[in-house]
């Protein structure tokens, strides 16, 4: 019990303050609904948001060559509420004739009407707000139907832009757009339903930039919700912000010779500009003509592309995962150099195909040097200078100095972008690449159970070594810069070079591998593809793997004094990589450095060559 | 105690009237604001009226299990529930999906529940708890500072949560604080503040005589806190007695030689002055106060320095705490912003809405401006709209007076209240049911800023109709005790 209670005399006091703040409300109430005359208002004036949609950016390739840009599109609208009910005064509407107009059959609009309806489909449904029935009529299905429009109260057209293309090329980088998510509806308010958000490619991150702001118009209303015009003559309108345009590293010229040269076959070519990390060419073989998703074509293109087994939707230039083969010797070189397992006149002996454990698949003199040893690819020599590296200290106890040399191996060799996919680019989608950590060794053969002999393979660039194309034409990049690389990126914006990444080996040994490559491409296995009067440094791969054939891999750069191109080149299960990758990359380089391709016998013969029969071009 | 006691019988009738009163009436908007002319049945759970006829089932359960639960068992769990609450509102930081930037919905197999809801009444319990002595002194350091952490802490982790009406809703434990025995200053330098604060503000644009820097918001605030100073200085008589005239005359003489500089020598910028004066004024009544040691006048010189000092930071507070949309609200409710399409056109529509009900409104379902979903959030937030003009001003009335007396109502029986424990759970329901009402009210009308808190009973959505549920029906069982006790006795 409390008798103390000295603050009862405050219970008064609130009851007072509730009352005096229910009092302000009820005249406040008085105001607004007896002495102002809100009724006649509120029968003229309701405003009405409609949005007006701003137009996408643009894309353009590296040469100002407008590659992506819009075109009108028009929606039909239906609003519920206003389509005149038996008990309306006005005359029900001649569906049939809206059938005909629509070129669509009575049930194909009943069953469109139902779905319109149906919340599980359509959400954000209101009968009083405006649903979109038909979406995406070209311009002339729309003069059509705006002319006899008004014979049906109830539907309305919605103008918006779709993405449209000047080349069919480059489908995998530029990706498409599509009608946004529930998720992200639910998360990002500046969205609304059937708006389209980039869902793939550049258009996808880019979308801020691409997007813009949408505008409005503010329109009044009656109470029939009829509109009355513009509010205020159009003051508080809100003009939208055209999204803004995207300028992309790609030449589309050379990515059209690219894709061309790959039709027929399975892979992939990417092209960077060493000095810049900018990338030239992304091409992926399967592809499609990207107008095929877009609109109305999409609903039919997009199920075709998933399904076919040839797996055309996966970007293979970024998310296909190969071994190296050859072409890793270039970094095994440098590396073992680094490490000291090798020096520039270390000679291996190498006894052709009896050597052993690895055969040698070419013939030539012996022993051999390093240039000798990349302009042969001989396999013996690598294998010799991989295992002086990684034994050079003996192999401790419990193997642990051998551990070392090899992680420390390991991580020289990923400091040329090879392993984890570059965390900095603007490129999504790509998946690392990996090498064995001695954790993972470890785990299969025991802590002590392996040596340099168990993972021989590594040494050439087989086993355990995969890369993705991006990766290995990073590697083109780094060994003609000598020794660093900027994250190839589709931006062409000069705030890249920041992101520069030295290698973890000397620019002192990079001219060794640099000659040995150049004699690859004079006297080597590159040599019958030479590009008339351009030098240039390069490597091929034939990589043994479970799917048949070898894959052929080329990847080196051009010239070979002033590197202008790096590229890389594997096409799956098509043999020898002097064969078909070598080919394509020259006749990319070709292209890029001159211009035009002079060698059009061998350009034809390989874009018609069919590797594979199963590829189509959708 | 009498066993045949029916707990039934006990709880308190008119408060029970009117509580289904507005749930039938609110329920009955809702149907209007959501009703559209393919819904036959009020019942069909695809609509919103039908899922929140399922949510006051619920809620009706919930309420029959408190009455029928044991009187004790609310104080006896009162800490545990609010570590237990304070857990999960810092879980739902982390496992909350991200809906239009708040964090706070927790789904629970198909239901999403607001666990911030919940902590209002539990918070409640929790206080009601700490204070439940006859002794309890409120003012001592220790006491209010467990106080202030109890409110403070779950309106801090809402306030990560991205729900700051929520958050807001937790200053309404100033009531009960008020009726507890806390000194009439707090709610005097609350309302104090906001005064200060909202005319820097409004008058933050202007220019005081085209002077660059010279806000005529700041130098208004600034003037205010010297007239209250001078109020202030009259105590002062007690020492010297004719100090304050004395005062009083130098500050116009002072602003008069301002004046005169300005308009004859160069340009002043007022607001130096201004804040000149506020200083030498404080520093010389802190002169006073060393030379006769009176601790009061000190607070002057405290009052002078600290007010000042918010002036200023008002502006900052303003431009780098609040968020853009958070500014607008303020802007466009403070008739300094107008955005028809954004933030404006929700308090105008609702605006004409409520206008166009008239003194009889539009009747049942008739409404137009809400039904053409011209008003934004009109079954939730903005449901006073609907009630204004489907009823126009004899049902907004007859809603207010309901509230009203529901409120008086519950005020008598906290003040009937035979242990500590109760009237303050009591107060504190009270508290949190005026802050609803007035914010949501006050926003409808336009004469508070647009904060999302909902109507109680009326607006729709489960977690808040069942925590006020909860929050009322606590309160009423812990009621019933005090009948239980006559009952015995009898």
């Amino acid at each position: 019990m409390f008798n103390t209670d000295k603050y009862k005399h405050r219970a008064f006091i609130i009851k007072i303050v509730l009352c005096i703040i229910v009092a302000i409300f009820i005249i406040r109430l008085f105001q607004l609904q007896i002495i102002e005359d809100y009724s006649g208002q509120a029968s003229r004036n309701a405003f009405y948001n409609k949005v007006i949609y701003s137009p996408r950016g643009l894309i353009y390739d590296r040469n100002g060559k407008l590659l992506v840009y819009n075109q009108p599109t028009y929606d039909l609208l239906v609003t519920m509420s206003e389509i005149p009910g038996p008990k309306s005064s006005q005359p029900p509407i001649d569906t049939l004739e809206l059938c005909n107009l629509l070129n669509i059959t009575k049930e194909q609009f009943d069953a469109r009407i139902a779905s319109v309806k149906d919340r599980k489909k359509n959400p954000g449904y209101s009968p009083l707000t405006p649903q979109r029935f038909i979406t995406q009529m070209s311009p002339e299905d729309y003069a059509i139907v705006q002319e006899k429009l008004r014979n049906f109260p109830g539907f309305s057209i919605q103008s918006r832009t779709l993405r449209n293309y000047n080349y069919a090329y480059a489908s995998h980088v530029l990706g498409s757009i599509g009608e946004v998510s529930r998720s992200v509806l639910e998360t990002d308010s500046t969205y609304r339903m059937g708006d389209y958000i980039g869902v793939s490619g550049l258009e996808k991150q880019y979308e801020k930039q691409l997007r813009g702001t949408n505008g409005a118009e503010i329109l009044l209303r009656d109470a029939f919700g009829r509109i009355k015009g513009s509010y205020q003559d159009g003051a508080f309108d809100v003009t939208p912000v055209p999204g803004e345009d995207l300028i992309t590293t790609l030449d589309i010229e050379l990515q059209k010779i690219a894709e061309d040269l790959l039709q027929g076959k399975i892979g992939s070519v990417v092209a960077i500009e060493p000095k810049t990390g900018e990338i030239l060419a992304l091409a992926s073989s399967p592809t499609w003509d990207p107008t095929h998703l877009v609109g109305r074509e999409r609903s039919k293109y997009y199920p075709l592309l998933q399904s076919d087994k040839t797996k055309p939707l996966l970007n293979r230039a970024i998310q296909g995962k190969y071994s190296p083969g050859s072409t890793f010797k270039t970094i095994q070189a440098l590396v073992c150099l680094e490490m000291g397992g090798i020096t520039e006149n270390t000679m291996f002996p190498c006894n052709g195909p009896g050597s052993s454990p690895i055969k040698c698949t070419h013939h030539h003199g012996s022993p051999v040097s390093i240039e000798n040893a990349i302009e042969q690819s001989c396999n013996p020599f690598f294998w010799q200078a991989f295992r002086a590296t990684l034994e050079k200290n003996g192999y401790g106890k419990n193997n642990e100095t051998f551990k070392a040399r090899y992680t420390e191996w390991r991580e020289r060799v990923f400091s040329f972008g090879l392993g984890y996919k570059f965390s900095d680019s603007d490129v999504i989608g790509m998946i690392d690449g990996s090498i064995y950590s001695e954790n993972s060794y470890s785990k299969i053969y025991g802590k002590r159970g392996w040596k340099a002999l168990t993972i021989r393979s590594n040494a050439i660039g087989q086993g355990e070594v995969e890369v993705t194309p991006i990766q290995l034409a990073n590697v083109a990049a780094a060994i003609a810069n000598s020794g660093y690389y900027i994250t190839p990126h589709l931006n062409k914006n000069d705030t890249m070079l920041n992101h520069r990444h030295q290698v973890a080996v000397q620019e002192k040994y990079f001219p060794i591998v640099q000659r040995g490559m150049w004699r690859v491409c004079e006297y080597g296995t590159g040599r019958h593809y030479k590009v008339p009067d351009i030098p240039m440094c390069g490597k091929t791969g034939t990589t043994d793997n479970s799917h048949g054939r070898p894959h052929s891999i080329f990847f080196g750069y051009a010239p070979a004094d002033n590197p202008q191109i790096a590229i890389a080149v594997i096409i799956e299960n098509a043999g020898f990589g002097s064969t078909w990758a070598c080919p394509i990359a020259t006749l990319c380089i070709e292209q890029y450095l001159k211009g035009k391709i002079e060698r059009q016998d061998l350009y034809n013969r390989i874009k018609t060559s069919v590797l594979n029969p199963n590829v189509k071009k959708f | 105690m009498s066993k045949s006691f029916n707990v039934l019988s006990a709880v308190d009738k008119p408060t029970i009237f009117i509580y289904l009163t507005l749930v039938i009436f609110g329920l009955m908007n809702i149907y209007g604001a959501s009703y559209s002319e393919e819904q036959t049945s009020l019942f069909d759970l695809s609509y919103r009226s039908g899922k929140q006829i399922l949510w006051i089932g619920i809620s009706f359960v919930a309420a029959f299990c408190i009455l029928f639960s044991s009187k004790s068992l609310y104080s006896a769990v009162a800490y545990w529930l609010y570590g237990f609450i304070i857990l999960v509102l810092i879980l739902t930081l982390f496992v909350a999906t991200d809906i239009k930037g708040s964090r706070s919905w927790i789904s629970l197999g198909g239901f999403s529940i607001q666990p911030a809801e919940f902590s209002k009444f539990i918070t409640a319990l929790a206080l009601a708890k700490f204070m439940d002595d006859t002794q309890f002194k409120l003012l001592t350091p220790k006491n209010f500072a467990i106080v202030a952490t109890l409110i403070i802490l779950p309106m801090f982790i809402i306030v990560m949560q991205k729900e700051t009406g929520s958050a807001l809703v937790y200053l309404s434990f100033m009531f009960m604080l008020y009726r507890e025995g806390l000194p009439g200053i707090f709610p005097s330098i609350f309302v104090g503040a906001v005064i200060l604060f909202v005319v820097v503000i409004r008058y933050s644009g202007d220019l005081f005589l085209g002077v660059d820097g010279a806000s005529l918001g700041l130098i208004i605030g600034l003037s205010i806190v010297l007239i209250v100073a001078l109020i202030l200085c009259r105590s002062l008589s007690k020492d010297y007695k004719f100090l304050p005239l004395i005062l009083l005359g130098s500050v116009v003489a002072l602003i008069g030689l301002a004046f005169v500089l300005h308009f004859f020598v160069f340009p002043l910028n007022f607001v130096y002055v201004f804040s000149g004066i506020n200083a030498l004024l404080a520093l010389f009544v802190a002169v006073i106060a060393f030379i006769k040691w009176r601790k009061k006048y000190l607070y002057i010189t405290v009052f002078v320095l600290l007010t000042s000092m918010f002036c200023f930071s008002v502006g900052y507070l303003f431009n780098n705490v609040l968020q853009h949309h958070q500014q607008m609200r303020i802007m466009v409710l403070l008739g300094m912003a107008d955005d028809p399409s954004g933030i404006s056109y929700n308090t105008n529509q609702a605006k004409i809405a409520i206008g166009s009900g008239g003194f009889r409104g539009k009747g049942f379902l008739e409404g137009t401006q809400t039904k053409l979903k011209y008003v934004p959030e009109q079954d939730t937030d903005f449901i006073f709209c609907t009630v204004g003009e489907e009823w126009g001003f004899m049902g907004s009335v007859f809603v207010l007076g309901f509230y009203l007396a529901f409120l008086l109502r519950l005020v008598y029986l906290a003040e009937k209240a035979e242990s500590r424990f109760v009237r303050i759970y009591g107060y504190s329901v009270i508290g949190i049911f005026a802050f609803h009402l007035f914010i949501n009210v006050g926003m409808v009308l336009g004469l508070a800023p647009v904060i999302g808190i909902p109507l109680p009973f009326f607006s729709y959505g489960g977690s808040s109709f069942l925590s006020f549920t909860i929050l009322l029906m606590i309160f009423l069982k812990l009621d019933t005790v005090r009948k239980e006790r006559v009952s015995s006795f009898l």
